[in-house]
């Protein structure tokens, strides 16, 4: 059958490995959003003395693309130490499963992005940076930038809805210029909260709503 | 088990129409306009006037010249809409339409809006209606067009053309509808308050390369496509006479009967799917709709997934998902419809023809049913 999509494309998405949730994961982390048109969870459990990924699940809400890359993506990390997984890149995906059409990429990063962070916040939290680099405003944007108001699928950096950030004695303050009661704000602090707690200075992480 | 349920995109040409084609390449291959150099453009001529008077006869408009041939839809709504507002733009340059139109006629509009028109978009609700009272309201003096599509081509939402026209001639507006997909589903057309009718052959099993505009006598346009004095000085290039042939055939033999059983057959697939799947919403209407078109969009799933597993079942449709889209934008027409991105990324369209049977809607919804089911184990969303 002819489709934009090599065989391999098609059984990983037919069939995909690595589906579902890990209980007890050490790291659990949401790339994208329903209203982007795509979201990928993602779930690692990590050897805690050899670093080794012992086990990988992910679920997506996406289209062909994204859940084939989901699926070799987590294939080609379990059983790999941590500094290894976080060479692979979403053009080692790509290729493994050989070629996505061009307009398929962006679908199909966010398993990559998924992946990245997971292990970023899988090393910041046990302490393994090579240097341990102080929280700054701009290490904090950076990280926000993954987090989506699932109001309009943009991150909340792009979208300016942070009108304050500050980093201070451990503590980061963030103020959010969305109403309180609006349906998205447990979601959105929730997100951000996971994205920045476990950081290695820092003791508190405060949110106010300022709608 | 193959189905095909894409019939709003394009249908299977029927044996009888690609029968009466074949005469035009083989034997009547003049040109209609050699008409007064040799016999043979003579008896082509013949023969395309007889088409023309047929189509007329059809649509219940009154002069031969109000039947232009051209190369399909989009072209239709391209001399529709541009055609009117070139001719017209002494007396207004406004122009209003609806946000949900094609792309055809919404392309159309921005283009002139460039140019220095001014276009009002009007919104339609939950269920894709233009309301009568906002679109009496945003008529002006310097109105002079307005354009509103019969019916949807993604929802099958049909607009109470009847209405909506009366009141645009009513101020002496220019009233075109683009009834692509709607006619001659919808057959009951008022034409009498009706200027300019886009009318699409290959969506009811007709050939593709064929498009009509009724344009009522008195109507002033220009022509878009220069190059000769045919179609009544509206459309220059050759005249498509198999193309002609065929939509004229199309016409002849589409059947209200048909019509009758694709409905039923479209709400038994309604139906079915609400029995069988959870957490389905429709986005078409159950008042008012084409005969032939559902659209539903499947929670916590998106619609390429689905598209792409039914393919793989021998089964067509098509989704308004932004990942199908060659934009990567979700359907512009269900977001104006106040749908969320989600609800349009999950939406799938099923349109059926006279050639879709009972067994085929059954084996549909029981693949449908487990695709949906599997999509969702695999999705993160609906998990509480």
């Amino acid at each position: 059958m002819p489709t934009p999509y090599t065989k391999l494309v098609i059984e990983h998405f037919k069939n995909p490995h690595n589906v579902g949730e890990i209980e007890d994961a050490d790291v659990k982390v949401t790339e994208g959003s329903p209203a982007c048109g795509d979201m990928l969870t993602l779930y690692l459990k990590v050897d805690p003395l050899t670093h080794k990924i012992v086990d990988v699940k992910f679920r997506s809400y996406g289209c062909a693309s994204n859940i084939a890359t989901g699926s070799i993506m987590t294939d080609m990390v379990k059983g790999k130490t941590i500094e290894e997984a976080e060479k692979i890149t979403w053009k080692d995906a790509a290729e493994a499963l050989g070629g996505l059409p061009p307009v398929k990429v962006h679908c199909s990063v966010l398993a990559a992005d998924a992946l990245h962070s997971a292990l970023e916040i899988y090393v910041e939290k046990n302490g393994l940076e090579k240097e341990k680099k102080p929280t700054t405003v701009e290490i904090v944007f950076q990280k926000l930038s993954h987090v989506i108001d699932p109001e309009n699928g943009v991150d909340i950096v792009k979208s300016k809805i942070i009108k304050k950030l500050k980093v201070e004695n451990g503590i980061i303050s963030i103020g959010l210029e969305i109403p309180e009661d609006s349906q998205f704000a447990g979601n959105i602090k929730e997100e951000i909260l996971e994205r920045l707690e476990y950081l290695w200075d820092i003791k508190e992480v405060k949110v106010v709503f300022t709608g | 088990m193959r189905v095909y349920l894409d019939n709003a995109t394009s249908t299977k040409v029927d044996d009888r129409v690609i029968e009466a084609m074949v005469p035009f390449f083989r034997d009547y291959y003049a040109l209609p306009s050699s008409q007064f150099t040799h016999s043979y453009g003579m008896e082509v001529s013949d023969l395309v006037n007889e088409a023309r008077e047929f189509i007329l006869q059809k649509i219940g408009g009154t002069k031969p010249e109000e039947i232009i041939f051209t190369s399909g839809g989009t072209e239709s709504n391209n001399l529709a809409i541009k055609g009117t507002a070139y001719a017209n733009q002494k007396k207004g340059k406004h122009i209003v339409t609806s946000s949900i139109e094609h792309l055809s006629v919404i392309e159309s509009v921005r283009k002139l809006e460039k140019e220095g028109f001014e276009i009002t978009f009007l919104p339609v609700d939950q269920k894709g209606y233009v309301n009568i009272e906002t679109l009496s309201k945003s008529l002006r003096d310097d109105t002079i067009l307005v354009s509103i599509q019969m019916g949807n081509h993604e929802t099958g939402t049909l607009q109470n053309i009847k209405e909506i026209s009366k009141i645009v001639k009513q101020k002496n507006i220019t009233f075109h509808t683009d009834a692509s997909i709607a006619w001659p589903y919808i057959e009951d057309v008022e034409i009498n308050n009706i200027d300019l009718m886009t009318i699409s052959p290959h969506k009811f099993h007709g050939p593709k390369g064929i498009g009509i505009l009724y344009v009522k006598k008195g109507s002033v346009l220009n022509k878009i496509i220069d190059g000769g004095y045919n179609e009544n000085n509206l459309r220059a290039g050759s005249e498509n006479t198999p193309g002609i042939m065929g939509a004229k055939k199309a016409i002849e033999i589409f059947s209200k009967d048909d019509v009758r059983r694709i409905e039923e057959l479209r709400n038994y697939l309604r139906e079915k799917i609400e029995v069988k799947i959870p957490d389905v919403e429709f986005n078409t209407p159950v008042e008012s709709s084409l005969p032939h078109i559902l659209n539903c969009t499947f929670k916590y799933v998106e619609g390429e997934a689905i598209s792409l597993r039914l393919d793989f079942a021998g089964i067509a449709v098509t989704t308004g998902s932004a990942c199908y889209s060659r934009n990567l934008q979700a359907s512009y027409i269900l977001i104006a419809m106040g749908r969320t991105h989600e609800q349009s990324h999950g939406s799938i369209r099923f349109s059926l023809s006279k050639y879709n049977s009972k067994d085929e809607i059954d084996y549909t919804v029981e693949k449908l049913s487990s695709i949906v089911e599997d999509l969702r184990k695999l999705s993160p969303l609906g998990k509480e």
